[in-house]
């Protein structure tokens, strides 16, 4: 029984890592009034950047920052694009869900010679897991506690999010700007640097978000490897309020709908369901907590609005 | 600066449309039959040499699965019978309609579909075009149009192989599966394996779950954990990229994965000990052979199996599988050919034999 309840907390921890990723990427950029949905092509990039750096260099932390950046890098753009020139930052977005892909084939292809699944990273080189062989085998705190280090810098990096945007000044810009960007810009902060900022950050931790699935999770990247995961992690942010704590709920409670999922549609399980009817579940458990119990949630004012420094 | 941002904008929209359309190919529509000039201007090409091409799912080419076996085939075709080949790879499913359509126009003599996922887009170009012969990889129709041959692998087969061996290795006396979806192609695994294990080992137990999923490698990894957990050492999957999952879960519990597909001993060298290969690059090379010889089964589905290579084990096999049960394996696909042992494919088949 124990061990069950380990192996579901333990299946829900490596579900709702690179989902945290991504949705703390939501929250940095939308605070700061930038609608982003391009986290999806961010994370297929930072997936794909994160296995190859990987393989090459043997050295998964080079490889996850290496990915960090490529999420960034793809962000920029979408920052050149909604912050500096205006554009629909839902077009935007779509374009860079569309650029993500297709650039990770593409540098898959020159990387692996014409392949476009990834080479798989040797065990001792994925991400290391910090207390590996310290537990007995499967075991309740085993399932629970041995995970990838990417596992737990997400739960950090939730912390660190959370005391950006609430407990320091460039959080209260960030929020400001966020909110009313003119009343911001006439206090003599810059706009446009605070969403570049928070844009190209918000691609960082998508980018951070694939390579824990590529690094991690598994060890190779396909091009089926993120597949809906930045959608998901979108919604899990709007569910969180657009507040880091709020989206951490939101993806770990996805992540335990999925470990039931794989928990109940065993083949001894108590029950017989079928695996159609399982695989609704994290979706309608979505449904129901968004209509029962988390109430009216509204956006930063100014999210989604291109600003025009200086503008009157 | 506006100069300089306005120019990098527009490199990166042109990069971004290159890359977009790399699976594409030419979109162009033919050039419109509006105008029936009266001179005969058709210049008759003369070609010797008999084209074939090929549409990728939307795993590309190189997918280390059915599309790199099926560019197997075809260079296979060109290097021994002189085919010239190509192929068009679909980013998305919405682009099999039109990566047919290229490939129509490139003139080609045979077209292949590969995958299940294009079975409804090689019916609807072959009934617009009854002049071009069409084949499909893992499907088959009803009622197969004269210019369409539907492919399909006896998958229950080799994973009966596979089977035999998992029930011959196993030391826990448990064994998994971990399928795609539930449905007939999967079933094919799922039967033919159960069979297999219980053939080689009656008290031998198999633990079998679907994920609902080709591609969600977390599931695929819970899942394998799971029967690992539960005592199962060895777990064969038939569900393509969530069984990326199962094998690294295999990796880390330091136990056996069985492949599938195509030889996946490379994905994990210590852990999976062998894979139930459909050997798509043969049955497309023998299709181009029949092309060749004039015998283009056309209207039929042709279903390769353990007789003639269309199905196996992995080469790799002998890293972890002892030469004793190779031998035993090899016995049993002599009975299985010589059919005096009969594999499953479905539930019904199973329970009334097994």
């Amino acid at each position: 029984m124990l061990d069950s309840l380990g192996f579901i907390i333990g299946t829900t921890l490596m579900y709702s890592t690179p989902l945290i990723y991504a949705a703390l990427g939501g929250v940095m950029s939308e605070n700061s009034g930038v609608v982003n949905i391009g986290l999806e092509g961010m994370m297929t990039i930072g997936a794909l950047i994160g296995a190859t750096v990987g393989f090459y260099s043997g050295n998964p932390w080079l490889a996850f920052l290496a990915a960090g950046m490529a999420g960034g890098g793809l962000a920029l753009l979408h920052a050149v694009a909604s912050v500096s020139y205006g554009a629909d930052q839902v077009v935007s977005g779509i374009a860079i869900n569309f650029l993500g892909p297709g650039l990770a084939l593409f540098l898959s292809r020159i990387f692996f010679e014409g392949a476009t699944m990834t080479k798989a990273i040797p065990l001792d080189n994925k991400m290391p897991r910090p207390i590996h062989g310290l537990l007995p085998r499967n075991s309740f705190l085993d399932l629970v506690f041995n995970q990838y280090a990417t596992v737990y810098i997400a739960f950090l990096l939730v912390g660190v999010v959370w005391f950006l945007l609430y407990r320091t000044k460039l959080g209260l810009r960030i929020r400001a700007v966020g909110e009313h960007p003119r009343a911001a810009d006439t206090l003599g902060v810059s706009v446009y640097k605070i969403r570049y900022l928070c844009v190209v950050l918000s691609g960082v931790l998508a980018g951070f978000g694939g390579a824990s699935m590529s690094l991690a999770i598994v060890s190779n990247f396909r091009p089926t490897l993120i597949s809906g995961h930045g959608f998901i992690a979108l919604a899990a942010m709007i569910f969180g309020k657009w507040k880091p704590q709020g989206a951490m709920w939101a993806c770990l409670l996805f992540g335990v709908s999925n470990g039931l999922v794989v928990y109940l549609g065993r083949s001894d399980a108590p029950f017989e369901i079928s695996m159609q009817l399982l695989s609704m579940l994290p979706y309608v458990l979505t449904l129901i907590v968004l209509m029962g119990f988390v109430g009216r949630s509204s956006a930063p004012a100014a999210n989604g609005v291109p600003y025009e420094e200086g503008e009157r | 600066m506006f100069k300089k941002m306005l120019a990098l904008m527009l490199v990166l929209l042109l990069m971004a449309t290159a890359l977009v359309g790399c699976g594409g190919g030419t979109a162009e529509e033919p050039a419109p039959a509006e105008e029936p000039t009266e001179e005969q201007v058709e210049e008759q090409v003369e070609e010797p040499q008999l084209k074939m091409a090929m549409v990728t799912d939307v795993g590309g080419v190189n997918d280390e699965s059915f599309n790199e076996s099926a560019w197997n085939g075809h260079q296979k075709a060109r290097d021994e019978l002189g085919f010239e080949v190509s192929y068009v790879e679909s980013e998305q499913d919405a682009d099999y309609e039109r990566n047919l359509e290229t490939l129509l126009d490139a003139g080609n003599d045979l077209i292949w579909g590969i995958g299940f996922m294009m079975g409804d887009a090689i019916a609807e170009a072959a009934d617009f075009n009854p002049d071009q012969k069409y084949a499909i990889i893992d499907s088959a129709y009803d009622d197969t149009p004269d210019n369409v041959v539907g492919v399909l692998f006896k998958a229950e087969e080799a994973s009966f192989l596979v089977g035999y061996i998992a029930g011959k290795m196993t030391e826990t006396g448990k064994v998994g599966f971990v399928g795609g979806m539930d449905f007939p192609v999967i079933h094919g695994f799922h039967y033919g394996f159960m069979a297999g294990v219980k053939y080689a080992n009656p008290d031998a137990e198999v633990l079998v779950q679907y994920a609902d999923s080709f591609v969600d490698a977390a599931r695929g990894k819970a899942i394998a954990n799971q029967m690992y957990q539960q005592g199962a050492d060895i777990v064969f999957h038939a569900a393509g990229g969530t069984g990326d999952g199962v094998i690294e879960a295999a990796r880390e519990q330091d136990k056996y994965a069985i492949g599938v597909d195509m030889d996946q001993n490379h994905l994990a060298p210590d852990n999976v000990i062998t894979s139930a290969m459909k050997r798509v690059d043969n049955a497309i090379f023998m299709i181009a052979e029949d092309l060749k010889a004039g015998n283009f089964p056309g209207g039929q589905t042709v279903v390769f199996g353990l007789e003639d290579g269309g199905v196996g084990i992995a080469p790799t096999s002998d890293k972890h599988v002892p030469a004793e049960i190779l031998e035993e394996v090899a016995e049993v696909e002599r009975q299985i050919i010589a059919g005096e042992i009969f594999v499953p494919d479905n539930k019904d088949d199973y329970d009334a034999n097994y």
